[in-house]
């Protein structure tokens, strides 16, 4: 027992002195997993430090969840068969357009601008691998889209009475997992696609706003006429929110997630990624003399 | 005869075997081909270790495919490349360790402090040089805690440098790094490039400015049209140092004539100045002055000139026709 405490003393003592400016191992090499979170940490502290970032991932889907359930929150609405408040109805809903903020608005953009300004040219000058980078920012999105819906259930559980069961938490949890590495995916193809930042965004708003409208984030889609349903149903939006829907009234795992939607989500980010292979370049689109 | 033209060929292949044991950089016969046009159109490049090699061009000429060829970012179409021993397309991590990178343009990582940046780029390297160190070295250490996007132009310069070196690489690539400097930053800029050969680095510096090649380049070459067009030291680059002096002087109105073989070879100005093209300087000044003590003259604006090196440049790269080469700025 002591021998135990006095190694984990030295280990943590060891742990401490890796302090920056402390003559140490560099990340490199300790081996490419310190070398990933080192890349994670700066990713996260960067993206958390962008104000438009912080306002989208965060202020704009609670004031939006806030007015919407505010505004039509007394009215009722089916979700699978249950009949729920509409309030309850805009918690996963707004869920699904947050991850979607994150993972692919806010990743197209952060990718697109980064390439376009030669950061994405100088890290490849260096050694780290393009597996490293690709992981990092697959990771540090994964936290940031975990923390937008940690935040969102918080508020849905003590405003809006949306509670939980075990499984339908792990459901939820599966149903961010896949969703977010998806329109990452999706995210990375499109910024292959386009050539300049400034085109970046209102592709990306062009691409989803309409989908949020049918696929059932603003408007209940049992509202919907069967051909607006059917469309939406081919695109990855109404797959991530209905996954999110049916957690929200189911209690055990089973009931409560949706392998159909996750399937038609991977589905959606195994395509993607093709194509982000195929067309993602680290170098700025307008270099070519 | 025969025998002695076979020792100096044996002796010129030795000469070129040494070379390329302490060549950093090897080119040979590299061809660049886009669809439509051919940037590089066979060049051949010799870097030796522990040179400063300023390569000089004007847009368009092909500089920046061949840097980016020998940094790994693009392939050749065909001639051979090597770049500390591998071939920058196909270099492996191991490779980059060893080469720092300063791009032509490129804007800091968003969100970070020039500390941050650094130790983001110190953890890709195995054995990095410290980041207190590197920020000494570049002059940004009272910036450190600065956002990098909030510096001025000369400092994101000088982090991008910094950058480069965090892992302390034998090879730096810098791109125009002075382009847009007040003189006072070119000078500090300069003298940290200075202090990298005398860190025994090699650096492959491409640049606009004549005045910096010749400060600090040991040897420069000069691509026009996708081609080298000349080779050399700053002093010996296209034969400057064998072309004609320049001697000028202004003769006070109505002082006495020249001798005849000089008053021959003198070009009179406009503004009444003589200019006399010498090979042979010393001969010349030496009449030049006897004639004018004879005749009790000053001659105080007198002056011998070589051709300076950005003549030389706008000499060897006039057959780039002037159109082309403003499409590409």
């Amino acid at each position: 027992m002591t021998v135990l405490l006095t190694r984990l003393f030295g280990a943590w003592r060891r742990a401490r002195r890796t302090r920056p400016g402390a003559p140490t191992k560099s990340a490199a090499a300790r081996g490419p997993l310190a070398v990933l979170l080192m890349q994670v940490r700066f990713d996260l502290l960067a993206s958390f430090r962008n104000p438009r970032a912080r306002f989208f991932t965060f202020v704009f889907p609670i004031v939006l969840l806030v007015i919407l359930a505010g505004v039509f929150g007394n009215g009722i609405t089916h979700v699978d068969g249950v009949a729920v408040h509409l309030s309850k109805f805009y918690v996963p809903g707004i869920l699904a357009m947050s991850i979607i903020t994150v993972a692919y608005a806010g990743l197209v953009v952060t990718v697109a601008s980064a390439r376009e300004t030669g950061v994405l040219k100088r890290r490849r000058a260096t050694p780290v691998s393009p597996a490293i980078l690709l992981g990092a920012q697959a990771l540090s999105t994964l936290v940031t889209t975990a923390g937008v819906t940690v935040v969102l259930l918080v508020i849905g559980r003590l405003a809006y009475g949306v509670a939980l069961a075990p499984g339908a938490l792990i459901a939820i949890a599966c149903t961010v997992i896949v969703g977010t590495l998806s329109f990452a995916c999706i995210g990375y193809a499109l910024a292959g696609l386009i050539g300049s930042v400034d085109s970046a965004q209102p592709i990306v708003q062009a691409t989803v706003m309409p989908l949020y409208f049918i696929s059932g984030i603003w408007i209940p889609n049992v509202n919907l006429s069967p051909a607006l349903r059917s469309v939406a149903s081919v695109f990855p939006v109404e797959h991530l929110a209905s996954a999110m829907h049916l957690a929200s009234v189911r209690s055990g795992l089973g009931a409560a997630l949706s392998p159909h939607d996750l399937l038609l989500l991977a589905i959606w980010g195994v395509g993607a990624a093709a194509i982000a292979v195929r067309r993602f370049s680290w170098l700025p689109s307008t270099a070519t003399a | 005869m025969l025998t002695n033209s076979l020792e100096v060929a044996v002796a010129e292949q030795r000469t070129a075997t040494n070379n390329t044991e302490d060549a950093v950089i090897t080119v040979r016969a590299l061809h660049k081909r886009y669809d439509d046009k051919e940037a590089v159109r066979g060049i051949d490049l010799e870097v030796a270790r522990g040179e400063i090699f300023a390569f000089l061009g004007p847009n368009g000429a092909g500089k920046t495919t061949t840097v980016e060829i020998l940094e790994g970012f693009r392939s050749a179409s065909s001639g051979t490349v090597e770049v500390l021993g591998a071939d920058p397309a196909h270099a492996p991590a191991a490779w980059r360790e060893r080469i720092g990178v300063v791009l032509q343009e490129s804007q800091p990582e968003p969100g970070l402090t020039v500390r941050e940046c650094l130790e983001l780029y110190s953890s890709y390297y195995h054995a990095p040089r410290g980041v207190d160190e590197t920020l000494e070295l570049v002059g940004l250490a009272k910036q450190a805690g600065q956002r990098a996007t909030a510096l001025s132009g000369g400092q994101r310069r000088r982090l991008d440098v910094a950058l480069a070196l965090a892992g302390d690489p034998e090879l730096i690539f810098l791109d125009e790094p002075t382009t847009g400097f007040d003189p006072s930053a070119r000078r500090a800029a300069w003298n940290v490039i200075a202090g990298l050969r005398e860190r025994g680095k090699t650096v492959f510096l491409t640049t606009h400015y004549m005045e910096e090649a010749e400060r600090l380049a040991d040897r420069i070459a000069i691509i026009s049209a996708g081609q080298i067009v000349a080779t050399g030291t700053p002093k010996t680059l296209g034969d400057r140092h064998l072309s004609r002096a320049r001697i000028t002087f202004t003769p006070p109105p109505g002082c006495a004539e020249l001798s005849p073989a000089m008053a021959e070879r003198a070009e009179e100005q406009p503004n009444g100045a003589v200019v006399i093209h010498s090979a042979t300087v010393a001969a010349d000044l030496h009449e030049l002055t006897s004639w004018a003590i004879e005749h009790g003259l000053d001659l105080n604006d007198l002056d011998v000139t070589r051709p300076t090196l950005e003549d030389i440049y706008l000499t060897l790269t006039r057959s780039q026709t002037p159109t082309e080469t403003r499409s590409q700025t």
